[in-house]
């Protein structure tokens, strides 16, 4: 079968060892609260994720997503307790346009001027994190003053289980918001013109231009998506924290690059499924999640999260290089 | 009355700054016809291509589709006329499936917003049907040969409702049995009736496939007429103005002084076995074989390019194992890959830096560059290699294919190498500066006691260069031609006896 000999086929073989590994060291890795947390955490930094691999299949590198999941989620917050606006759908609309808005920016630059991804959105990353802290303010909206339809939002729970003690935990229902994305993108990636022109602008965007794609629309397309993504994530994120701090997300873009390109995406373009993206994200995740339950310090999740970006990007490199000869 | 010609180009002429690159050209394709138009780098060949395929507009002159004239022509209107351009890069999708490199282009062309992978699939099969091949649909496209990619590139020609498929240098990466089934199937094209046309500088298959022949010199038609009226030495006139010598290369008698380079029982992983060779000063050794029969990976384990070499290696008489390139170097071994563009020349920087890069430490002994002696030596080695240009500074990636490989080998000479290894020393070259080429190394060979180990898939050029032809079957050296032996046919015999059952 083909889905054997397929990355996501090997990726998910490393999960499941890696799974068992960790059940075997921590037993209560397997306890359903823990899992159930382990879930929850995957919703941001999944979402965000998505976006990212789409960046990756077109052969760029996005590191300014969470600048503006930072916009999205601060600008609208702030917004909603200035106007003490209380809503759901508005608010949401209000950040997915803030992140589109912000990644037609980086598209056109990207676009117009042919330059490098990662320098542009490095640039555009900083500029938007230095309006967001400097125009719209630098303080925290706290679980005091957070808007109780986001709060009530992030709460809402797809089932509660009860623990011996009488205490509850339950499954967050954003599980299902994230991947119900994942298989919009998943379709789209697979069965639209506009998902292929990605891959196909990724693997040569020379032979996309002489086939006929518009790639200025691809890249539209994929960097508005991308800061889209972000932005939702972004005031997803605050109302599952019940907080909104415009300092958040510093650092986390390692994290979900290193999540894409664990879940098999080739930083050269061209490769790259959401199937392995989700897994990729769920290991990160769980492997970070398992260093807290093994009790090991904090500082040193920095360590395996880039020892695994250096070793997930090596053994990808190594794929496509041979695939080469 | 007879049919309107396909295309019909009259009196085109095309500038770029100063240059005429295409002037007062006329060009006739009828349909269902295989054309060869051929002419050396620089006569005007691409330039015509992209007039027809509507890349460039040409500044006078008029075209006409099925006798009638069209305005401005486009590429999508140029595409829409069924005019299709294979080019040397394929510009095929490498990490996209077979199935989608055929597909795409038709539902783009469609306007299509959704992909239907079960009507894909059946195009694709259709498609390869016709051409009476088979290839694996889910394959990416990177995983397959040159040929392999070539057939993909012409499919998705065919899907086009293509009327005229115009193949640039579509020979240069493919074999001897790849072409014959190019010629077959082009041949099944003209039966559907599809024209061609074949750019190329390869006369051998120029005179085998095509019906007529049209020559370019310096944006010029120089000739033109059925094939039947041509031969090689005519089309080589044509295409370079004057007559080119065919000789055999005569190696000195060298009996009783020490071989410069010797191998005993060299193995290279799993590329070869079991290799013996002994090169002479002043001697010429060619290399036959397949693609992958294992040419390139003794010629990098010499150059200390891999690390699974074992046996024995010894350079005038000394034994050397080199681990890396700079052993290599110093034991006095040059090696010219096969892609200069790519493994060999710095495109951006100056002939000068080019030229030095090998040798830097002779130049820069210090801390610093002793720029006036390297400025000096590269104007020696300028000189001997007669490369035409400018001068040392401008930079390499502005020259023509034949220059550039001048300043590659022009660039072992500053090593003092007494090895020097070609790899398809003039692929990309064109007819008269690969001529000038040979030349350059026959005399080098013979004045500087050099032996030379020639990699070649050009029968001609091993024929005509080299003292003895190895012959290499699977990493094994099968056979060796020499003296009067050594002939175009021996060595295309010696190919054809290894080929078996159809490359995909």
């Amino acid at each position: 079968m083909r889905f054997l000999r397929s990355s996501d086929a090997i990726i998910l073989a490393i999960l499941a060892v890696a799974m068992i590994f960790i059940g075997l060291v921590n037993p209560a890795f397997w306890q359903m609260s823990n899992l159930f947390s382990l879930l929850k955490e995957n919703v941001v930094i999944g979402i965000m994720a998505l976006g990212v691999l789409l960046v990756m299949i077109s052969g760029g590198i996005d590191v300014s997503f969470t600048a503006f999941a930072v916009a999205g989620m601060y600008l609208v917050v702030r917004s909603m307790v200035a106007l003490d606006y209380n809503g759901l759908v508005l608010p949401f609309a209000s950040a997915i346009i803030i992140g589109g808005l912000l990644g037609l920016m980086n598209a056109g630059i990207i676009h117009k001027f042919k330059m490098i991804p990662l320098i542009v959105t490095l640039g555009t990353a900083s500029v938007v994190r230095g309006l967001v802290l400097g125009l719209v303010g630098t303080s925290n909206v706290n679980i005091n003053k957070m808007p109780e339809a986001l709060v009530n939002f992030g709460k809402t729970d797809l089932f509660v289980l009860e623990r011996a003690n009488g205490s509850t935990y339950g499954l967050t229902a954003m599980i299902v918001i994230y991947l119900g994305l994942a298989v919009a993108l998943h379709l789209v990636l697979k069965h639209t013109m506009i998902g292929r022109s990605v891959y196909a602008y990724g693997a040569d965007p020379e032979a996309a231009k002489r086939v006929g794609f518009s790639t200025g629309k691809t890249m539209i397309f994929v960097y508005v998506t991308a800061g889209a993504l972000a932005g939702f994530a972004g005031l997803l994120h605050s109302s599952m924290i019940w907080l909104a701090n415009p300092r958040d997300f510093v650092g986390l873009e390692l994290d979900v690059i290193a999540a894409v390109v664990l879940g098999g995406a080739s930083i050269f373009g061209g490769r790259g499924t959401v199937l392995g993206t989700v897994l990729g994200v769920f290991i990160l995740v769980m492997i970070q999640n398992s260093l807290i339950l093994m009790g090991i310090d904090t500082t040193w999740q920095r360590v395996v999260v880039g020892a695994m970006l250096v070793a997930a990007v090596t053994v990808t490199a190594l794929r496509d290089r041979r695939a080469l000869v | 009355m007879a049919t309107a010609p396909l295309i019909e180009l009259r009196n085109i002429s095309k500038r770029f700054g100063g240059v005429r690159a295409l002037d007062d050209v006329s060009l006739t394709l009828d349909a269902a016809r295989i054309h060869c138009l051929a002419g050396e780098n620089g006569s005007g060949k691409s330039t015509l291509i992209k007039i027809v395929s509507g890349v460039y507009q040409p500044d006078e002159g008029e075209i006409l589709i099925d006798g009638k004239p069209v305005g401005k022509l486009d590429p999508a209107t140029s595409i829409a006329h069924g005019v299709q351009v294979i080019y040397q890069d394929f510009s095929l999708f490498p990490t996209l499936t077979v199935v989608e490199n055929l597909a795409l282009n038709t539902f783009l062309r469609e306007g299509k917003t959704r992909i239907d992978w079960t009507r894909a699939r059946k195009m694709a099969r259709d498609v390869l049907a016709r051409l009476d091949v088979t290839l694996d649909l889910d394959a990416t496209v990177e995983t397959l040969p040159a040929a392999g990619r070539q057939i993909v590139a012409i499919a998705r020609a065919m899907l086009a409702d293509a009327r005229l498929i115009i193949m640039d240098e579509p020979t240069t990466t493919l074999t001897g049995r790849e072409v014959e089934r190019l010629f077959r199937i082009v041949r099944d094209l003209q039966a559907d009736g599809i024209a061609t046309l074949f750019v190329s500088h390869k006369m051998r298959e120029m005179l085998e496939i095509s019906e007529r022949l049209t020559v370019f010199r310096n944006g010029k038609k120089v000739t033109e007429g059925p094939i039947s009226d041509y031969d090689e030495r005519s089309i080589t006139r044509a295409m370079t103005g004057r007559d080119l010598h065919q000789g055999h290369f005569q190696a000195p008698d060298v009996s009783g002084r020490e071989p410069r380079l010797e191998l005993r029982n060299v193995t290279v992983g799993d590329k070869a076995q079991d290799i013996n060779l002994t090169l002479m000063p002043g001697e010429i050794v060619g290399m036959s074989g397949l693609i992958g029969a294992g040419r390139k990976a003794i010629a990098q384990a010499i150059f200390g390019l891999r690390s699974d070499m074992s046996g024995e290696m010894l350079v005038d008489g000394k034994p050397v194992m080199p681990k890396n390139v700079p052993e290599a170097i110093a034991a006095g071994i040059a090696y010219v890959p096969e892609d200069r563009l790519s493994e060999g020349l710095f495109l951006t920087r100056s002939i000068r830096d080019n030229a030095i890069v090998s040798s830097l430490s002779r130049f820069a002994p210090h801390l610093w560059l002793d720029a006036e002696k390297a400025g000096e030596e590269t104007h020696k080695m300028f000189g001997e290699m007669a490369i035409s240009a400018p001068g040392i500074d401008v930079p390499v990636g502005t020259l023509s294919g034949g220059n550039a490989q001048r300043v590659m080998i022009g660039r072992w000479l500053m090593t003092d190498a007494r090895v020097l290894i070609l790899n398809g020393p003039t692929v990309g070259v064109d007819v008269g500066s690969k001529e000038q080429i040979h030349g350059i190394i026959q005399d080098l060979t013979r004045n500087n006691d050099l032996a030379v180990l020639m990699i070649s898939d050009d029968l001609p050029e091993l024929a005509a260069n080299c003292n003895r032809v190895l012959c290499m079957t699977e990493g094994r050296i099968t056979g060796e031609l020499a003296g009067d032996a050594l002939t175009e046919e021996a060595l295309d015999a010696a190919l054809s006896n290894e080929k078996q059952g159809e490359p995909a």
